[in-house]
């Protein structure tokens, strides 16, 4: 380690403002960063501080997403075999090398254009690189369908980091979710490529002829498309739906994969576990209100059932969370979960143009978070108010 | 009062290096200092030159704009620098000491005969008034306002922290005169909290003309400025002052005696201390005069006077603050760590669980003055919620004050907290801002706009 350090050292001059790499010195700084803790101290105010940055904390982040990831592409390439009716003839590694090799260029094409936009806006702006993308070029292929083309990720990650992070000043002054705001870009601007029948299972489209029987819709779109008053027959079992082996977007199907990534970001302490009951606590009465009125058989799904199906859990865990997105303070952490829960289960079932309504949900609250914010801290302005006029009279 | 004042929220910080309950007579200090820097926003007047002979208790420098506020000599002896630095600012006024100690004389008195004016002007001439401080704003206290209450709190719980209870069991007597004294400057209460995990020391619990409130959890639990949110918090337009305990000692000797005895115990504390102990000195000693061979010389060192959260950086020839009863010295951070954002860190210290250190939660820890990562944006929340015990929005008013919006700052409680209060705060914060400056600038601020 002395010899890459003494090398850092070394080189570090050629990259300060005004030398001859001097363009390149947020790339350099963000990789002197990464390799080595830098060795400033404190100047003021406390002497020491937590050990914690925000490269460990989205380190945590990416490490939580890591059990979704993986069984993302184990189900791709589950679904792929058994769409062509190959399924019984392929091994276990068969299949996860065929899902890793479709989803490793959606990973990279994500991080490779959004690190590089971040860095020449970090050097434009005189800042470090901000490690919020590491989170975010991690999500963008999650929550995308698999056969999606590598240039819409690559435009709609460009888009979520210019417009939906850096014009409002860089990371943590965004309003929107950047990962998400990447995914409503591709499904309002290409929606063939983002839902329907063919997008979820790689290769569908273009199978001149599927195993008997099989059909790539979500569930979600079976009920969606389901004739009025027929209740579709839905070929998963609430199993299936929990641990995973249903269609979806990369990395959103398993709630099992995903609850244990729950349970990383809640023991670290770094997602707020106030958040995530209160998506789930909302889903949930949503869920049952809509079976009180129940009128359709989407309306009849078993309100537990829904938080099994499509981003839900995902939004929940790994959207809603998102710090510089959601309300910040505790009391609104409730209220904005909560709200979350119900439009998300309110939208994918009572709106037939969106099938999922958990992406909307969030990004709709993204934007009312601040005016809860701002209720919660006007109770505790009022408070205080109240305080000094009893101790006036 | 019997009723327990439990604080739920906050954060131990369990470091290496509590000193032994054990005094020690530290070596007279070859010299002595009072620093202005000591004072926020004070700007000071000299009323002495070097090689001026001084007397323990003769003014060294007063308040520009409160003259009456004099700063005092704690021992007799040679002025023999004042050290200025940037802008001619005055950094430290040295005294060498005589080797007998010729005090000032302002009359021994009873304070309970006497009436607030007088005790006023004796506290005021023998340079201690500047221990009494007020809320809101943290600073001197003025000596024309009759404060709603007095706050001492007889605990401490910063990491390191020396245990007053041991500190100050010998010195009831002293301690219940600067209480006598005190009483007849406020015309509210004099409040005294304790901590209810362990018995008080006599020297509290004995104390008359007080109300004694009982607190219990973990820091800031001990920091006056939690105590008083949580007895009376402080509205806009009042003022509460504050002393701590070893002050109240030193006024109550100056009633006894009719002298400034600037004796004062400071706990050395700290993972580089080799034998950290209780030593008994004078205020303003030399820092050395208790760390010689008795600090670990591994690497750079930092000396800090007061504790690791809220005090002051010093160099090892520079003196002890006014106000602080501890010294610290940890190690500098200035090392490079390979991946350390990656490793498992089984000995670094965090509020959250991103380390494996969780799994040794009464480790003791070394930790070192490294800011541990890059200064960001405030992007993370919860955490100072989790740190930060009073009912008052910790990032909202945060940011009220960067953007200087005076009235928001109000609304959201800025008269009650003082920059201590965000230590933890700014300990915890992933974005390594520098909070307590912030808050200070905030005080500022609001004082310059009230005043």
């Amino acid at each position: 380690m002395k010899g890459l350090r003494k090398l850092l050292d070394s080189a570090k001059p050629n990259f300060e403002k005004g030398a001859k790499f001097g363009k390149l010195h947020s790339l350099f700084d963000a990789l002197e960063t990464l390799a080595f803790v830098p060795n400033r101290v404190t100047k003021s105010g406390a002497h020491i501080r937590d050990a914690i940055d925000m490269k460990r904390t989205m380190i945590v982040v990416v490490l939580a997403m890591v059990p979704a990831l993986l069984f993302g592409m184990w189900n791709v390439g589950h679904f792929h075999f058994q769409a062509l009716g190959q399924l019984d003839q392929k091994t276990f590694w068969e299949i996860f090398w065929f899902g890793f090799l479709k989803v490793l260029p959606i990973i990279l094409v994500s991080y490779v254009t959004g690190l590089t936009i971040e860095i020449i806006f970090a050097q434009i702006r005189n800042h470090d690189v901000p490690e919020g993308f590491f989170v975010t070029g991690f999500l963008i292929p999650l929550i995308m369908p698999v056969d999606v083309p590598l240039w819409m990720v690559a435009i709609a990650t460009a888009f979520a980091v210019i417009i939906g992070v850096e014009v409002f000043g860089g990371a943590g002054m965004n309003i929107l979710n950047p990962a998400l705001t990447a995914r409503a870009f591709l499904f309002f601007s290409y929606p063939s490529w983002m839902s329907g029948d063919k997008v979820w299972v790689s290769g569908l489209s273009e199978m001149d002829k599927v195993a008997d029987g099989f059909t790539g819709e979500t569930i979600m779109g079976m009920y969606a498309q389901a004739p009025a008053g027929v209740t579709p027959s839905i070929p998963y079992s609430p199993l299936e739906m929990f641990l995973g082996t249903i269609p979806g977007s990369i990395g959103e199907t398993s709630t099992l994969a995903i609850l244990i990534g729950a349970a990383i970001l809640i023991w670290t302490g770094i997602g707020s576990w106030k958040i995530i009951v209160s998506v789930f606590g909302g889903g949930l009465l949503m869920g049952y209100i809509l079976n009180l009125f129940a009128v359709n058989p989407y309306m009849q799904v078993d309100a537990w059932e829904h938080l099994l199906l499509g981003g839900f859990a995902f939004g929940a865990v790994f959207m809603a969370t998102d710090p510089v997105s959601a309300t910040q303070t505790e009391r609104g952490k409730w209220i904005y979960g909560f709200l979350i829960g119900l439009l998300a289960i309110l939208i994918r079932v009572l709106n037939p143009a969106y099938p999922e309504g958990v992406m909307l949900a969030i990004l709709l609250m993204n934007v009312f978070a601040p005016l809860i914010d701002h209720y919660v801290v006007e109770a505790n302005i009022k408070k205080r108010k109240k305080r000094l006029q009893a101790s006036n009279s | 009062m019997s009723e327990i004042i439990k604080i739920k929220k906050g954060l131990t910080i369990n470091l290496k290096g509590k000193a032994e309950k054990i005094f020690v007579k530290a070596k007279p200090a070859g010299l002595y200092a009072v620093k202005p820097t000591d004072f926020h926003g004070l700007i000071p007047k000299l009323c002495v030159k070097v090689d001026d002979r001084v007397k323990a208790g003769s003014p060294l420098f007063f308040d520009k704009y409160r003259p009456e506020i004099k700063f005092t000599s704690p021992v007799s002896g040679t002025v023999v620098q004042i050290n200025r630095g940037e802008r001619r600012k005055i950094m430290e006024v040295v005294i060498e000491p005589d080797e007998t100690i010729v005090y000032e004389d302002f009359t021994a008195g009873d304070p309970s005969q006497l009436d607030a004016k007088d005790i006023t002007g004796k506290i005021l001439s023998s340079g201690l008034w500047p221990v009494i401080r007020q809320r809101p704003y943290n600073l001197i206290a003025n000596p024309s306002d009759k404060p709603k209450a007095i706050f001492i709190s007889a605990f401490d719980t910063a990491p390191l922290a020396p245990d007053y209870d041991f500190m100050l069991k010998d010195y009831g007597k002293e301690f219940q005169s600067g209480i006598d004294a005190l009483h007849k400057l406020t015309a509210g209460k004099i409040h005294l909290n304790i901590d209810s995990t362990y018995p008080a020391s006599s020297t509290f619990m004995g104390a008359k003309g007080v109300q004694i409130n009982k607190f219990r959890g973990p820091h800031p639990a001990g920091n006056v400025g939690t105590q008083i949110h949580y007895i009376d918090p402080i509205n806009k337009g009042e003022v509460v002052w504050v002393v701590s305990p070893q002050d109240v000692i030193a006024i109550g000797r100056l009633f006894q005696t009719g002298h400034y005895d600037a004796s004062r115990i400071i706990a050395l504390t700290g993972s580089e201390v080799k034998a950290p102990k209780y030593f008994k000195t004078l205020s303003g000693a030399c820092v050395r005069s208790i760390t010689d061979n008795n600090v670990r010389e591994e690497g750079n060192i930092r000396y800090i006077s007061g504790n690791v959260l809220t005090g002051t950086k010093v160099a090892a020839n520079n003196f002890i603050g006014y106000y602080d009863s501890q010294l610290t010295v940890i190690p500098e951070g200035d090392k490079y760590e390979f991946m350390g954002w990656l490793a498992p860190g089984l000995n670094k210290f965090s509020l959250s669980r991103t380390f494996f250190s969780w799994l040794m939660p009464n480790k003791e820890y070394v930790i070192n003055t490294n800011l541990k990562g890059g200064k960001r944006a405030l992007m993370i929340t919860g955490n100072f919620e989790r740190v930060f015990p009073m009912n008052i929005y910790p990032m909202q008013l945060i940011k009220a004050i960067i953007i200087e919006d005076i009235e928001l700052m109000e609304n959201l409680g800025i008269y009650e907290v003082a920059e201590e209060d965000f230590a933890l705060c700014e300990f915890v914060d992933t974005s390594k801002t520098d909070i307590q400056e912030i808050i200070r600038k905030g005080l500022d601020l609001m004082h310059k706009e009230m005043n």
